[in-house]
């Protein structure tokens, strides 16, 4: 191996690296993403009379709190009916207002989730640190750079001083060959990722995806992957830049323009991993093996293709593994050994940052023409953007003639904390990113799975294999 | 941040894997601001039903345990959302170390942000101390930063790796943004250099 060989994430780290102390690096921050529930850091700044270092690198979304119902939303910020709701809501904008941080809230054009409205304003881009007070925020890693979630301490830290200590992660690549199969999207890719390394599998590693089938995704679906990599306890979930990229940032708000773009296009080019570039851990994954995945337990990892049946504890050799699996069916209310797709659901849910981008509605909106849902169904868009191209293309009105609800962008029933919850004991099939109990609302029962799957289940009011759909 | 030296005190087995940060801290109390509240909101839909009642059979609600100042848990303890709400609830409720077989990473930053430590050991290590614990109901344990050693129901003493600059910190209950501003000279050659590198990021 070339000694001057290094990984895409090597190079981005290298790169801003401020100081090293002990076995910590203090890195620099490039940009740090926000939204309705970073009230805790706007606390600690106010307690300590602190300020905000570069407000022109924050960026503030309105998306976890703000009503999906479009009547509601017509209606205005006063009207939202929880007054602690009400309040998230509001201190965003007096937060972002007294520090002079852009925010991109409640009747803006761009308003929408972090990691699908901040990809759309050119704000994730090759070679970057990006930090966002989200999990999810290894979403915008399929740009080329380190992305990754933090707390609200860190959150302070970094608006306050624009860095971040950080201990450097171990590189895992992900190495997914070969082309998917019909029905199967980059949602199936991810699942089937998880289910082989576990909800712990990446902890300690940033994860770079590559091989044929990454190569020829779409920067949604590279985004689907990477936003997931957190699932997988991943640290970073990373794609190398090239013109799939460069096409899609071409022309953003925040992309580079002119000479600029020029020079910043000649560095983006010199970013992906050298070959020969030692990674500490590889997987490998047969795009061409993977079908329509479906969670049926209580974490990403517990999840099937469509085909197949609920597990039987009992079969199970490993002894916690076997508690765990007793533990997920009770809470899920399902019996061993039952085809996934006798399982009814009560509701569907197509959006979160996971799944809510034009090609995810277009998705579903091709099963959606198939029939009309038997079930309450939801479409929420994760971009005000989005919205509007769908509305362009005239999905809303495929959707609201399917019986399927077409709402306001936001993170809505993937986390129920705007009021849109499921009741105790209901079972919704969900495009999100997490079937953790009482993610959707206490009691809820949650199964993941693609656009598709989704849209489908709704048709027929129980889990079913897409594929089986499409092709009549 | 409060310092964390040494700890001893009753020990709560949660014995489980993948206690993730939404059953920690179920979302919606994500918009409470830190306060006496928290305790509550620990485990909140684990240990409470929808009236409020306590589920009597989950062991927080049990005596001792109310008095838990040390949790042992299952691997993957901690995984998912980022919100430091989670670290909130275990710290009012008075639990100011964890010790799990691994945590999900941002948990673990959170943590330790927060003065509260979370104590990598080996599964098999996990796995006898929480059979001591289940067998031996309201035993203590003690936990020493600076010797970095837990010490078991048993009297065994187990070592734990800390990473250095987390360990000072908390030995001292250090405040980090002060620490970094400290370097304030470094961050403003590095903005510079950045900034000529890579002139299209500044806006």
């Amino acid at each position: 191996m070339n000694a001057a060989s290094k990984t895409l994430f090597d190079k981005v780290w290298d790169n801003h690296v401020v100081a090293v102390e002990e076995d910590e690096t203090l890195l620099y921050v490039d940009r740090c993403l926000i939204h309705e529930g970073s009230r805790h850091t706007f606390d600690t700044l106010h307690e300590r009379g602190l300020t905000v270092a570069h407000p022109d690198k924050v960026f503030a979304f309105s998306d976890h709190y703000i009503p999906t119902d479009p009547q509601a939303r017509a209606r205005g910020v006063s009207s939202v009916p929880d007054p602690e709701i009400r309040n998230m809501i509001e201190l965003l904008t007096s937060n972002t207002a007294e520090y002079g941080i852009a925010k991109y809230g409640w009747g803006d054009e761009q308003q929408g989730i972090l990691h699908v409205a901040g990809p759309e304003l050119g704000l994730s881009q090759p070679g970057i640190v990006l930090v966002g007070a989200d999990s999810h925020t290894s979403t915008h890693g399929a740009f080329g750079n380190i992305s990754f979630g933090i707390g609200s301490s860190e959150t302070t830290h970094v608006v306050a001083t624009q860095t971040i200590w950080q201990r450097r992660p171990g590189t895992l690549r992900i190495t997914i060959d070969g082309a998917l199969g019909f029905g199967v999207t980059a949602k199936d890719i991810i699942l089937a990722i998880i289910a082989k390394i576990g909800i712990g599998g990446a902890i300690g590693y940033s994860i770079e995806y590559s091989g044929s089938a990454i190569k020829r995704m779409s920067m949604n679906e590279r985004m689907t992957i990477c936003n997931m990599s957190i699932e997988a306890g991943g640290k970073a979930g990373l794609v190398a830049p090239d013109d799939t990229t460069y096409q899609f940032l071409n022309g953003r708000p925040f992309a580079p323009k002119g000479k600029a773009w020029d020079e910043a296009l000649a560095y983006w080019r010199t970013l992906p991993s050298d070959p020969g570039a030692k990674f500490s851990k590889e997987v490998t994954i047969d795009a061409g093996r993977v079908v329509p995945m479906v969670t049926w337990g209580t974490n990403p990892e517990q999840s099937l293709p469509i085909t197949d049946r609920v597990p039987d504890p009992a079969q199970e050799p490993d002894v916690e593994k076997r508690t765990e699996f007793n533990k997920a069916l009770a809470y899920m209310d399902l019996k061993p050994g039952m085809p996934l797709t006798d399982i009814a659901v009560d509701r569907v849910f197509i959006g979160s940052c996971t799944n809510s981008r034009i090609d995810d509605i277009r998705a579903a909106a091709a099963v959606a023409k198939l029939g009309h849902a038997v079930v309450p169904a939801w479409v929420v868009p994760g971009s005000e953007s989005v919205k509007r191209q769908a509305e362009a293309e005239g999905l809303d009105r495929v959707f609201t003639e399917a019986g399927f609800e077409w709402r306001g962008a936001g993170c809505s029933l993937c986390t129920a904390l705007n009021g849109d919850q499921l009741k105790p004991g209901e079972r919704c099939g969900s495009t999100s990113n997490r079937n953790f109990q009482g993610r959707q609302g206490p009691g809820g029962r949650t199964h993941l799975m693609s656009p598709a799957m989704a849209a489908a289940a709704a048709l027929r009011g129980h889990l079913v294999d897409v594929r089986e759909l499409a092709r009549n | 941040m409060d310092a964390f030296t040494t700890l001893t005190g009753i020990a709560v087995p949660l014995s489980e894997a993948n206690i993730d940060t939404n059953q920690i801290c179920p979302t919606r109390f994500n918009k409470v601001p830190r306060g006496p509240r928290f305790a509550q909101v620990l485990l909140h839909d684990r240990r409470f039903n929808a009236d409020g009642s306590e589920k009597p059979d989950f062991i927080l609600n049990q005596e001792p345990y109310r008095k838990a100042v040390i949790a042992v848990a299952g691997r993957n303890f901690g995984v998912g959302s980022s919100r430091e709400t989670a670290v909130f609830g275990i710290i009012t409720f008075g639990i100011r170390a964890v010790i799990a077989p691994n945590f999900g990473d941002i948990f673990f930053s959170n943590s330790l942000k927060n003065g509260m430590l979370p104590v990598r050991l080996p599964a098999e290590t996990v796995d006898l101390l929480m059979q001591q614990l289940l067998n031996e109901r309201g035993a203590q344990m003690t936990v020493d930063l600076s010797s970095q050693t837990v010490t078991g129901p048993d009297g065994k003493t187990y070592h734990f790796d800390v990473e250095p600059l987390s360990k000072k910190r908390l030995l001292k209950g250090l405040d980090e943004i002060e620490h970094t501003l400290e370097y304030g000279d470094a961050i403003k050659r590095f903005e510079q250099g950045h900034a000529k590198a890579q002139p299209w990021l500044v806006s």
